[in-house]
């Protein structure tokens, strides 16, 4: 009952301060598995995509919300679990592997390379299995794939997590998704939000091309967020 | 028809107007509406199909101001007050949206928003209308440019701040002058804040319909092509003139006599049109054709900026000298 009071609350207060405008340019909003995966510039992301989404498609989307942050205090956690129904990811747990950087070619660790040494760590656990979790449960999800808020204008390289989960369920619709001007309602270290009109774009689902190499991938992923900006 | 009229207590009156305005609008509307059956079946060009649509665009915004008119009116001054006060939050919104601004600016956009317009509206609603006229050109001109200096980005400095104090003075400012129109008293005239609010907006948007026209119809070339492709001398001054005659014949309420009525008018008509004309070459600026979000209309507040420009720039030009020639 609060946790509804509250995502009403919310949902009314994003839409006076942003608009929460979505642009549905590749796909139409439906009801299907899927992967949204977008750029990442405020921790009012989540909030942002998740007000975007109509009603019935926001029920069965779980967003990711970084472990550290959203558990800070009892409110976030209660806010991320019982009004978004979000998904904690360990941020310093690297999402298992290494950041693929761009243009540089250093040969990359093979993914099950990583997994391996990381297995031999008594405290290891996978941080994408809760996602796991959720994708076998039915659930929709909306990850960030570049893992920090960028401050650049593009955003930072794609980091492997989605190329893992799309290896792992096929049947999931990967949708990019470009989030626009968020950064300047609430820039870090500020308390307080600004109106101003925001949008969310979501473009053509992408799919993992059979024998499609890692960073290739990422790349397209990435290039495909990216070319949203401008549409 | 003059005496009758005359004969009416105050509300009477402006009902009276609100009855025949939307009884003008209703018949123009059906007329429209008609019209795009005949096109289909006769000859029609493509250039008659465009301008009728244009027409019918323009039309709606002719609705959508005369309802929030009624609304305005009909709800009472204090929430009158704060629906002004809520567009005036949608406009800044737009117009800050389209403003770069940059990390440095937060606070002075969280000043402007939540303190300056609450404040500006207050001191409307409070009738206290000595410092709700210097409150934004005096105290806010000084209080922004200090709070971005403690932000301490020098990038860009100037242009950031103008750009905000540009947003304040015109939506906030500007649009807060038409609650305080409903408030202003005359001396011996109490309760015709309606009437007047009334009158700025029909001469306003008779003179820009009017303009628009005779844009279409004239097919002059425009005279400040950089800025605008439609406006031109000749089909400003036929909007100029219909705006002021409307305003003539809006004459039979007191406090206007004919005369001063025209006046008044043609006062508001040149700040309001000349006014759309700035803010279309502020658009251009920033390289873009409306103020709703890349054209694309969904969250229901887009483009408001587009519609309600003409009257942020009329209404306290007409205050200020309905307030300075009756003394009110």
């Amino acid at each position: 009952m609060l946790a509804k009071l509250m995502s009403l609350f919310l949902l009314a207060l994003v839409r006076v301060l942003t608009g929460a405008q979505a642009r549905w340019y590749g796909c139409p909003p439906k009801a299907e598995q899927r992967i949204y995966f977008a750029n990442h510039q405020s921790h009012a992301d989540l909030v942002m995509i998740w007000a975007a989404l109509p009603e019935e498609l926001r029920s069965i989307t779980r967003p990711i919300a970084a472990k550290d942050y959203w558990t800070k205090s009892a409110f976030k956690q209660w806010i991320t679990t019982a009004v978004f129904n979000a998904i904690y990811v360990d941020r310093g747990k690297n999402w298992g592997q290494t950041p693929i950087s761009q243009g540089t070619d250093v040969p990359l660790e093979a993914p099950d390379d990583g997994q391996a040494n990381l297995e031999s760590d008594p405290d290891f656990s996978d941080p994408l299995q809760p996602l796991i979790d959720a994708l076998e449960h039915g659930d929709s999800l909306i990850i960030f794939p570049e893992g920090t808020r960028g401050n650049a204008e593009e955003p930072q390289p794609f980091k492997a997590g989605l190329y893992n989960l799309a290896q792992k369920f096929p049947q999931a619709v990967l949708v990019p998704a470009w989030i626009d001007n968020i950064q300047r309602v609430m820039p870090k270290g500020e308390v307080v939000p600004v109106p101003i009109l925001c949008s969310v774009t979501f473009g053509a689902p992408i799919r993992l091309e059979a024998g499609e190499e890692r960073r290739a991938f990422l790349d397209r992923a990435r290039q495909a967020v990216i070319a949203l900006r401008e549409v | 028809m003059n005496q009758f009229l005359r004969g009416l207590s105050s509300t009477q009156q402006v009902g009276a107007l609100f009855v025949i305005v939307f009884g003008i609008l209703v018949v123009v509307s059906v007329t429209a509406f008609l019209f795009t059956f005949r096109e289909q079946a006769g000859g029609h060009d493509e250039a008659w199909h465009a301008e009728l649509k244009n027409f019918r665009k323009l039309l709606r915004t002719s609705w959508f101001m005369v309802v929030v008119f009624w609304m305005a009116w009909a709800a009472g001054d204090t929430a009158a007050t704060v629906l002004f006060a809520v567009m005036a939050f949608f406009a800044l919104r737009e117009f800050i949206t389209l403003s770069p601004t940059r990390r440095g600016d937060h606070r002075s956009l969280v000043l402007a928003f939540f303190v300056v317009l609450p404040i500006q509206f207050w001191l409307a609603a409070t009738e206290h209308f000595d410092l709700f006229t210097v409150f934004i050109p005096v105290y806010v001109f000084l209080a922004i440019p200090v709070v971005s200096a403690l932000a301490g980005d020098t990038q860009r400095f100037l242009e950031r701040n103008a750009k905000l104090q540009w947003g304040i003075v015109v939506c906030i400012y500007g649009m807060s002058h038409v609650p305080a129109l409903l408030l202003l008293d005359f001396r011996s005239y109490q309760g015709k804040g309606a009437f007047l609010v009334f009158f700025l907006v029909f001469v306003v948007q008779t003179c820009m319909l009017v303009q628009h026209i005779a844009t279409r119809r004239l097919k002059r070339p425009p005279s400040a092509p950089q800025v605008s492709k439609s406006f031109n001398w000749s089909s400003w001054m036929l909007g100029m003139g219909a705006g002021s005659l409307a305003g003539g014949v809006l004459s039979f309420i007191p406090p206007f006599k004919p005369g001063q009525a025209l006046a008044m008018a043609f006062v508001a008509c040149a700040a309001g049109s000349m006014g759309h004309l700035v803010m279309k070459a502020l658009k251009r600026d920033r390289g873009v054709t409306a103020w709703g979000q890349r054209g694309i209309s969904v969250t229901g507040a887009n483009g408001l900026l587009d519609r309600v420009d003409a009257l942020c720039f009329a209404a306290p030009i007409f205050f200020h000298s309905a307030r300075w020639y009756f003394g009110a």
